[in-house]
């Protein structure tokens, strides 16, 4: 064989493979031609995993907009809000025009300028003005600009194992109402029935998370209102970390694994390993889907409150905001969207039907216990209207369904949210592994370190 | 015996490639194959660590321009209390890992050594954990170490009546209880390196030992030791720079708690790029891996100074 034909044989098979390796690492072309002119954008459609019927609902509302909005082209993706991997991609590109993410992470987010201001689109909805205004707040940044709009929100209430209360000689329509209560029937079931009666997040900005939770119901705050004050070792989380070291150390009703959060608790709950837990009034769902918890066993409390000071429990939710690279069209076109989908539903009773049935068609929890978005007669007109749909154990949430309207919304503390929280965790879990932990040694150093961070800003 | 003129060499028309001096010609086919592999490598190893260096010296969100602020990630990474707690932890784990993990392989590989039969089911099984992906078996692990008396583990030890073990929960056992896990998922590989290596040690010395009337651990330290040494030293340092930068661990079982007992220098790394929840701080995430990168380069430089004169 000739050299220079091999030779020629291998330079084509390199530049073929070479080739082959480029367009690998190409993306995906604009079809300009039909759309152009059209504003076209990707939305959250669907959780990776969800079914085939969730999938078409979401395709059949959006071919339902575009009807509506001939000049929009919606493209619903798969998407998961992932803390970790978000801001890698929307460096990458691959974030979708409009999703949602936690009201916890909305003015960090906002903050970094990962999403896009979208004041002026949702002040021309025409309802922009009956938001309820704390909900509101938490689609707001630090600076008062709206970032999107807040689509679900729920409150933290006591999540308890009927079965467990059951056993242990509790009656489990009568959840605890006091949290001298919670310690006493955490003792009962941890006693009776050697599963762990009480037990709380501890990592993952979780364990801050909670912490924020239990003060805020025993009084307390973490932060000054304007976010530039930290009032971490205020007498409330003091008194709600003693409640916790008695629990684990004295009653030993914490159970012996403290390393929870919010996916873990849930598993270890449906489980039938945890008999109290708080987190918001939204998990039943998650526990449903991803856990099979035994609805029989579950029951849903409102979450008991101190006696003094400004006590209430606080809010969290969803907002549906608009990824910081759109353009302003795209922004505009993004939040018509989710009006469309995913706010209509929370004011318009027709809307929150056709909704239902959609969830009824892939046999999703429907009726799980949310808070008002707007005021309370919406909220019931839309709950009034969906009731025939219901499928979760309504009357096993009865205590918090009744019991939550008195209660105070309080947003979460506004400056260096999640930082603060992962201070927290360690506290946390220092109490919860260490019996000798100074309590209050642990809280001042919290407290400066927070302090530090607040000042940086 | 008549010698022929070769054959008249056929024309033809002389290429690109054939109009180069003789050795570029030669290096032509060779290259043009490397060329996928460096433009894979340079573009998923070099340009990255490039990017690392560039990133360091910035302040950016990976969306806005951005902005140029010299040496005050390393300052800040320096300032950190945080950094002091992972670097004692890493060293801890390195420690740990020594102690527990280093001679495990070994002693394996020598008994193996010694077995007649089945000694490749024994290398098997050996081999086994390492064939299990890494979170899995770290999953599987956390399992095992549920706290509670009825966890897998705390019913064995109840067995032999030891008392329940706080496993994860227990800022003092975490650590011990990675490493346990760390060294069961890495020591076959190693224990195969040795078994290579031991093989290569001739049986006339064991004779000999033998004749001068060594027992069975005088003829390990004396013969089987002095033989594989520079293998050993290699998986030394391989051990130490791999330990330095140990991540699946910390992560999976207890993300760096309890109150930060399992937080090593690269889940802090991990920590600053990501998990303040909304794109944190890339640039001392970068600047900290560029300080560990440094501080291994250091050291096996200093290893491989020092241990010249006594590798062969």
């Amino acid at each position: 064989m000739r050299i220079h034909r091999r030779r020629g044989v291998s330079a084509l098979a390199t530049i073929a493979s070479l080739a082959l390796l480029v367009t690998a690492c190409g993306g995906d072309d604009d079809d300009d031609g039909e759309n152009s002119g059209k504003v076209t954008i990707t939305v959250e459609g669907w959780r990776p995993g969800d079914e085939q019927g969730t999938i078409d609902a979401v395709k059949t509302q959006a071919e339902a907009f575009m009807k509506e909005n001939p000049d929009i082209v919606v493209e619903p993706v798969e998407w998961e809000w992932s803390a970790e991997t978000f801001a890698t991609q929307l460096a990458g590109g691959t974030l979708p025009t409009t999703f949602r993410v936690p009201f916890t992470d909305t003015k960090g987010l906002a903050e970094r300028q990962q999403i896009a201001d979208v004041t002026e689109y949702v002040e021309a909805l025409p309802y922009s003005a009956e938001f309820n205004p704390s909900v509101l707040e938490a689609a707001k940044g630090t600076d008062g600009k709206i970032y999107g709009l807040p689509t679900d929100v729920y409150g933290v209430g006591l999540h308890y194992n009927r079965a467990l209360f059951e056993e242990a000689g509790l009656d489990p329509d009568s959840p605890p109402t006091t949290w001298d209560e919670v310690r006493s029937d955490a003792k009962a079931i941890a006693d009776s029935t050697g599963q762990a009666g009480y037990v709380q997040m501890t990592s993952n900005n979780t364990g801050g998370w909670m912490l924020t939770t239990l003060t805020y119901a025993l009084g307390g705050r973490m932060q000054s209102e304007d976010g530039t004050e930290s009032t971490v070792d205020n007498d409330a989380t003091a008194e709600g970390l003693q409640m916790l070291h008695d629990m684990r150390w004295s009653d030993a009703s914490m159970g012996k694994n403290t390393n929870f959060e919010w996916g873990t608790v849930n598993e270890a709950f449906a489980a039938g390993k945890v008999g109290m837990y708080m987190s918001g009034s939204d998990v039943y769902n998650a526990l449903v889907t991803t856990n099979q918890v035994d609805p029989d066993s579950y029951g849903l409390a409102v979450l008991p409150l101190g006696d003094s000071g400004e006590t209430g429990i606080l809010g969290g939710g969803s907002v549906s905001a608009v990824s910081a690279k759109a353009t302003p069209e795209e922004a505009e076109a993004a939040v018509a969207w989710n009006d469309f989908y995913r706010e209509k539903k929370n004011y318009d009773p027709d809307a929150a039907v056709a909704d239902a049935e959609v969830l009824q068609a892939s046999d999703q929890p429907i009726g799980t216990p949310t808070l008002p978005i707007f005021d309370e007669a919406t909220w019931q007109g839309v709950q009034d209207a969906v009731q025939p749909f219901w499928n979760v154990p309504r009357d096993q949430m009865s205590s918090f369904t009744d019991g939550v309207f008195e209660q105070a919304l309080i947003p979460e503390p506004s400056s260096h949210t999640q930082e603060v929280y992962a201070i927290l965790d360690s506290v946390v879990q220092k109490v919860l592994t260490d019996e000798n932990a100074d309590i209050e040694a642990l809280l001042g150093d919290a407290n400066d370190k927070a302090q530090q961070l607040l000042d940086a800003s | 015996m008549t010698v022929t003129a070769p054959a008249p060499r056929p024309t033809r028309r002389r290429s690109l490639v054939d109009r180069l001096p003789r050795r570029l010609r030669n290096a032509v086919g060779p290259v043009v194959f490397l060329i996928p592999m460096l433009v894979v490598f340079g573009l998923f190893s070099w340009w990255p660590i490039v990017r690392s260096f560039i990133m360091s010296v910035q302040q950016t969100n990976l969306v806005t321009p951005a902005e140029f602020v010299g040496l005050d990630n390393f300052r800040a990474v320096l300032e950190d209390p945080l950094l002091g707690t992972a670097v004692q932890n890493t060293l801890w784990f390195a420690v740990l890992a020594l102690v527990i993990g280093y001679p495990v392989p070994l002693a394996l590989a020598v008994i193996m050594s010694d077995v007649r039969r089945a000694r490749g089911l024994y290398a098997l099984l050996a081999y086994l954990p390492v064939v299990i992906p890494p979170a899995v078996a770290v999953l599987l692990w956390k399992f095992f170490y549920d706290a509670e008396p009825t966890g897998v583990f705390n019913t064995i030890l109840g067995w032999v009546g030891l008392g329940p073990v706080p496993w994860l929960e227990d800022p003092s056992w975490a650590m011990p209880a990675l490493v346990m896990e760390a060294t069961w998922a890495a020591a076959g590989g190693t224990v195969i390196i040795y078994l290579a290596a031991l093989v290569t040690v001739r049986p006339e010395l064991y004779d000999a030992a033998e004749v001068d009337g060594a027992g069975i651990w005088a003829k390990v330290w004396h013969v089987t030791l002095p033989q594989v040494r520079g293998i050993m030293l290699i998986t030394l340092i391989l051990q130490i720079i791999g330990t330095a930068q140990v991540f699946l661990e910390p992560y999976l079982f207890t993300d760096g708690g309890p109150d930060n007992a399992t937080l090593t220098v690269l889940l802090l790394v991990y920590k600053y790029a990501f998990q303040n929840t909304t794109g944190g701080d890339y640039g001392k995430a970068t600047a900290l891996s560029l300080m560990l990168a440094a501080a291994l380069a250091v050291l096996s430089l200093i290893y491989f100074r020092v241990t010249r004169r006594w590798s062969d």
